[in-house]
């Protein structure tokens, strides 16, 4: 059973997204759902503790032996990213049923398990898979998924940006494709390992360079790296509530996980940073989107495009790192994708429950909600001083792991400017918080109560693991730093 | 019962923190709530002075909290400056809590149990400060100060309160954020390690030529700015604004423990970091120096024309960490002995003039000098606290600060800035005239003629300040053994 | 580059035309249904790379056969499973964008992207 428990962190959640299609009573398609998300969770603990223990794993779909058939790779890189994408899942989806209740009609219940069951399938089959096409199709599983449910929510604007984010999705997600049939063309094998070492003398080619420069664009589009990022604060703002905790926790993250791969397992830094000054090209996009992104993000009179724009920054922050090409800088790139992945998760929650009390999540009707809601408001506070990155909190641990690796390469100039950018986040984050605490309440607030505790909950988990992995870093940056030396180790 | 130091270090962190679950836990129920804190403070004090025993005898007692981060560790390791620091922000916390248990009460304010939790973490992060053993260790603290103190300045929660907090928040996280942790990442890219040594850490690689000059130069200054909290002008303007907070918040936090781990960690950093030989053979803190004194003399002018007894003592506040921080930019023994007496003693001082202002609040509702004409009859042992106090602050004997800026002076003739000599010598008449005004008016007959009746402000204010008070006068007799603890960071290290 | 090699790469040429008609159909056009007909244009250009790649020069199908030759080369058919593949997930892009259309006209009353905008703007 444990040998076979790579292929069952995919296939149980896999199998249990049409199950719960059958399962015509809502409540009982919510625990099904639940207990799968959990179960996975715990799927993905194991994994981990067993990579911990006796290195990576490698499995063998169906027995064919790689390269023939498809291998999934567990290794420290994969197991983290699984081990808080299924985290944030279950917590998600433990916090989702009374948001559900209030933002989306009743009988499309039980189509929004199934989907969000997808959803993570998709997004943990591409962590875990060694073949390159497999990775395309588990992205286009995760992006179809996540399609579907930004177009639940309550807007009518919903399916519009659903249907934005579909067209660039789908052209990001065919790049890729394109790239990976270049690749295949060359090398004649889909295994990435294997094809690295086909590849490693043939770096000259000029088909190894269009397929590197289609699968780069492609998946920028889906990290949303400025100026691919458009499809990104639409899709955000009008999903629902659930649904934005859940993708803007994980999709992206993911995604970087992909381009991450990419890059260092099988083109080799060489290749995409010394000879192709990729790096230059990553600090300066990533640098003008911290700026840009940051500064959309302090005029936005809407809570969560507010954090759609600042995700955008973020995503920035994590490809500095990777373009730093140091350990140093790939331990703080990946380890921000942890950190901000439960900062932005747990800050989305808030949000959802302002929405589910407030019945709006514009600023004007957010004004002296603290008075009625303490501990949401709380709870903003916390996450957003993670989101600005001040020490104890997780978001210090990557901001200052980026500041360090940027002063060892001698970017002077990238570090200071890194700098200048986070306390953009300190203007759109306490903007919020003045309007909480010091403001006339709305009539909206006046009469709101506090969120229920069966959200309270799961937000403050997410909101004390910030402030948990601000100060024990063994498994996140310790974790992010074993999986960058194997990956800077582990090329040539 | 005798315990190992380590654990004396432990126990002395954990105790304000263990006062803020109290606090929390108790909430509802005032008096145990405010009892715990004096309790537990006492204990708190008792345990630095043991510690302080320890380390003044020569002890240089550690602790590990192990790696936040891979080469980063939280550490504590106590030397004689901090630990000076560290009993005069427990032991005033105690005298601090007497104060504020009486100013918050008869004021019958809101969100008491916030402002006392609050306080506690502000007292921790102070502590935390005071025993780091590196760099890393001291931001974490100096930022935990910055964040627990934003809920005290706005405590109000009116629309003054908020921009007061704004200017706050956005001053200090911005010269923290954009200057001083960059001058850590850098200073750890050159030296490969942030913990404090006597002699500094930089000394290699500026020898090796791995560090300019003019970048050693950029670097303090980086620090020096970075340091928000030390107010140098330009980026004085926070403290002034913190003045919307209770009167206890300014008394104990921006006049000790908020202002004082800022010119601290400039004079750690000073010593600890780039070392006092390194910075006098460089030269690079000629312009820090005049930067101080400029910020001294202007302070002070400005300090004048401030009407709001608060506002003036703000900026006198301005004004005096300049000196510490002269001090450290002039960096001989004098000097920076100088400076270290001159924590103890401007916040002894300036914690009375503080307590005065709130109590003369508290009893009149009166915030304007120009109003408090006559008032010392009617508050006499306010007053007569306050003309004590101001005596200290401006340098003149039997007061505590005398001495500190006995051996400023004294630096800067070593030095041979007379310039700056000057400028100590003015700014002490400055001082001058504008604190002592207001004691000796308040003691004349009211313009109207009519004599108020007497009205002190309640016992639980009244006794702190002229404890306080009494303390100025202490000190000026007791500095000799100020200046024996403190002679160990003094030394030069070859 | 000669003639032979022009011909030679007939397919790549007319993945390349069908690949840019297809993104600027997507890109230029406001109707939501004829971006979603782009799109599948844009996709069924890159299926056509795929199957053009899996060909060998004198190749057949890739079927063991008793009559055949020790030496008979065979045409790679993993392109072709890929591709398949990738067909289903243009064939679920598709139905998906659909549906979104419908739910659009339903709330709209039009799939016009400039039309929607301005009533956004008005809302």
């Amino acid at each position: 059973m444990i040998e076979h428990l790579p292929v069952l962190t995919i296939a149980v959640p896999l199998i249990a997204a049409p199950l719960c299609v059958f399962l015509l009573n809502r409540t009982l398609v919510y625990l099904f759902a639940l207990a799968v998300c959990w179960a996975t969770f715990g799927m993905s603990i194991l994994l981990l503790d067993q990579v911990l223990e006796s290195g990576p794993i490698s499995y063998e779909l169906g027995s064919w032996p790689a390269p023939y058939g498809i291998e999934y790779v567990v290794d420290y890189f994969s197991a983290f990213v699984m081990l808080f994408v299924s985290g944030i899942g279950a917590v998600v989806l433990t916090y989702a049923p009374q948001s559900l209740n209030d933002e989306i009609n009743p009988s499309k219940h039980y189509m929004v398990y199934p989907m969000y069951l997808l959803c993570m399938t998709g997004l943990l089959g591409i962590c875990i898979t060694g073949d390159l096409f497999n990775v395309f199709v588990f992205l286009e599983i995760s992006s179809l998924s996540s399609y579907a449910l930004i177009s639940l929510g309550r807007s009518r604007r919903a399916p519009l940006a659903a249907f934005q984010y579909l067209v660039m999705g789908t052209i990001g997600a065919t790049f890729l494709l394109i790239g990976i049939g270049l690749l295949y063309q060359l090398t004649g094998t889909l295994n990435m390992a294997d094809m690295a070492m086909q590849l490693a003398d043939d770096h000259d080619s000029r088909t190894t360079l269009v397929a590197f420069a289609f699968m780069t664009v492609g998946l920028s589009i889906k990290m949303a790296v400025f100026p691919l990022h458009t499809w990104l604060p639409n899709a955000y703002t009008f999903a629902p509530s659930v649904v934005t905790g859940f993708i803007a926790a994980t999709a992206t993250k993911v995604s970087v996980y992909a381009f991450i791969r990419i890059v260092f397992g099988i083109f080799t830094p060489q290749f995409a940073f010394d000879e192709h000054a990729l790096d230059t090209f990553l600090v300066v996009f990533s640098l003008i989107g911290i700026f840009v992104a940051s500064v959309a993000a302090i005029y936005q009179g809407n809570l969560k495009r507010m954090l759609a724009y600042s995700s955008i920054a973020q995503v920035g922050y994590m490809l500095l790192g990777v373009s730093m090409h140091n350990l140093d800088g790939l331990t703080g790139g990946i380890v921000h994708m942890f950190n901000h992945a439960i900062i932005k998760g747990g800050l989305f929650l808030v949000v959802g429950c302002f929405a589910l009390r407030l019945q709006s999540v514009r600023l004007e009707d957010l004004s002296g909600a603290a008075k009625t809601m303490p501990l949401t408001a709380l709870a903003w506070v916390l996450g957003g001083l993670g989101l600005i990155g001040v020490p104890l909190t997780a978001g210090f641990i990557s901001k200052w792991l980026l500041l360090t690796a940027a002063l060892e390469n001698g970017y002077y100039l990238v570090a200071a400017l890194m700098l200048a950018s986070s306390l953009l986040a300190v203007v759109y984050v306490w903007r919020v918080v003045e309007i909480l605490y010091f403001s006339e309440p709305s009539e909206a607030a006046k009469s709101a109560r506090e969120a229920p505790w069966s959200m309270l909950l799961p937000t403050y988990a997410l909101i004390l693991a910030i402030l948990v992995f601000g100060v024990w870093t063994t498994y996140s940056a310790g974790l992010a730093s074993e999986a960058a030396s194997s990956l800077l180790g582990g090329t040539p | 019962m005798t315990l190992t130091p380590s654990s004396l270090i432990v126990l002395s962190l954990v105790l304000p923190l263990v006062v803020f679950v109290l606090i929390g836990l108790f909430g509802k129920l005032a008096n145990l709530r405010d009892g715990l804190t004096l309790i537990l403070s006492s204990v708190l004090f008792y345990v630095v002075c043991c510690l302080a025993d320890g380390v003044f005898a020569g002890g240089r007692p550690e602790l590990s909290l192990g790696d936040m981060l891979p080469g980063f560790s939280i550490a504590f390791s106590i030397e004689p400056l901090g630990m000076v620091f560290a009993l005069v922000a427990s032991g005033l916390w105690i005298v601090t809590t007497v104060y504020a248990i009486g100013y918050m009460r008869s004021h019958r304010e809101h969100h008491q149990t916030r402002f006392f939790a609050c306080f506690a973490m502000a007292i921790f992060a102070a502590l935390a400060a005071a025993f780091s053993a590196n760099l890393f260790t001291l931001f974490v603290a100096y930022e935990l100060m910055t964040i627990s103190t934003y809920p005290l300045v706005t405590h109000h929660g009116t629309e003054k309160a908020k921009l007061g907090g704004r200017t706050y928040l956005g001053v200090l996280l911005f010269t923290s954020i954009a200057f001083f942790m960059m001058a850590i990442g850098w200073t750890w890219s050159v030296a490969h390690t942030l913990d404090f040594q006597l002699g500094g850490i930089l000394r290699e690689a500026c020898q090796s030529g791995e560090i300019q000059n003019w970048q050693l130069m950029l670097l303090l200054a980086l620090f020096a700015f970075g340091i928000g909290k030390a107010a140098l002008m330009p980026f004085h303007r926070w403290l002034p604004a913190a003045m919307v907070a209770p009167t206890p918040v300014s008394a104990l936090l921006h006049a000790v423990a908020v202002v004082k781990v800022g010119v601290f960690s400039v004079l750690k950093i000073a010593i600890y970091v780039f070392g006092i030989d390194l910075i006098r053979e460089t030269s690079i803190s000629d312009w820090l120096a005049y930067t101080a004194g400029f910020t001294i003399l202007l302070a002070s002018l400005v300090a004048m024309t401030k009407d709001n007894l608060k506002a003036r003592l703000a900026y006198s506040t301005v004004s005096q960490l300049a000196y510490i921080t002269l001090g450290a930019a002039l960096a001989t023994p004098a000097s920076v002995m100088g400076s270290g007496m001159h924590i103890v003693m401007h916040a002894v001082g300036k914690i009375t003039l503080f307590f005065c202002a709130g109590a003369i609040y508290v009893a009149t509702h009166k915030t304007d000098i120009s109003d408090m004409r006559g008032l010392g009859r009617a508050m006499p042992l306010t007053m007569g606290a306050f003309f004590i106090a101001s005596i200290s602050i401006i340098g003149l004997p039997p007061g505590g600060g005398a001495w500190s800026k006995w051996f400023l002076a004294l630096g800067t003739v070593e030095t041979s800035h007379y310039f700056l000599l000057a400028v100590l010598m003015i700014s002490s008449l400055l001082n001058i005239a504008y604190l002592l005004p207001i004691p000796i008016r308040s003691f004349m007959k009211p313009k109207t003629g009519e004599t108020l009746p007497f009205k002190e402000a309640p016992m639980m204010c009244v006794l702190p300040l002229c404890l306080t008070a009494i303390g100025t006068l202490v000190l000026f007799f007791v500095a000799d053994a100020l200046y024996l603890a403190l002679l160990p960071i003094t030394e030069v290290v070859k | 580059m000669d003639i032979d090699m022009v011909l030679g790469l007939y397919n790549y040429w007319i993945v390349i035309v069908l690949m840019m008609t297809g993104f600027y159909i997507v890109i230029a056009r406001g109707n939501l249904i004829k971006t979603v007909i782009g799109l599948n244009v844009f996709q069924i250009s890159v299926f056509l790379l795929y199957i053009t790649m899996g060909r060998v020069d004198g190749g057949t199908a890739p079927i063991l056969h008793e009559t055949a030759s020790a030496d008979q080369a065979y045409s790679n058919p993993l392109p072709s499973v890929l591709i398949l593949t990738a067909i289903v997930v243009g064939v679920a892009t598709t139905a998906l964008a659909l549906a979104l259309i419908v739910r659009i006209r339903e709330d709209y009353g039009t799939i016009e992207e400039d039309e929607i905008l301005i009533l956004d703007r008005e809302s």
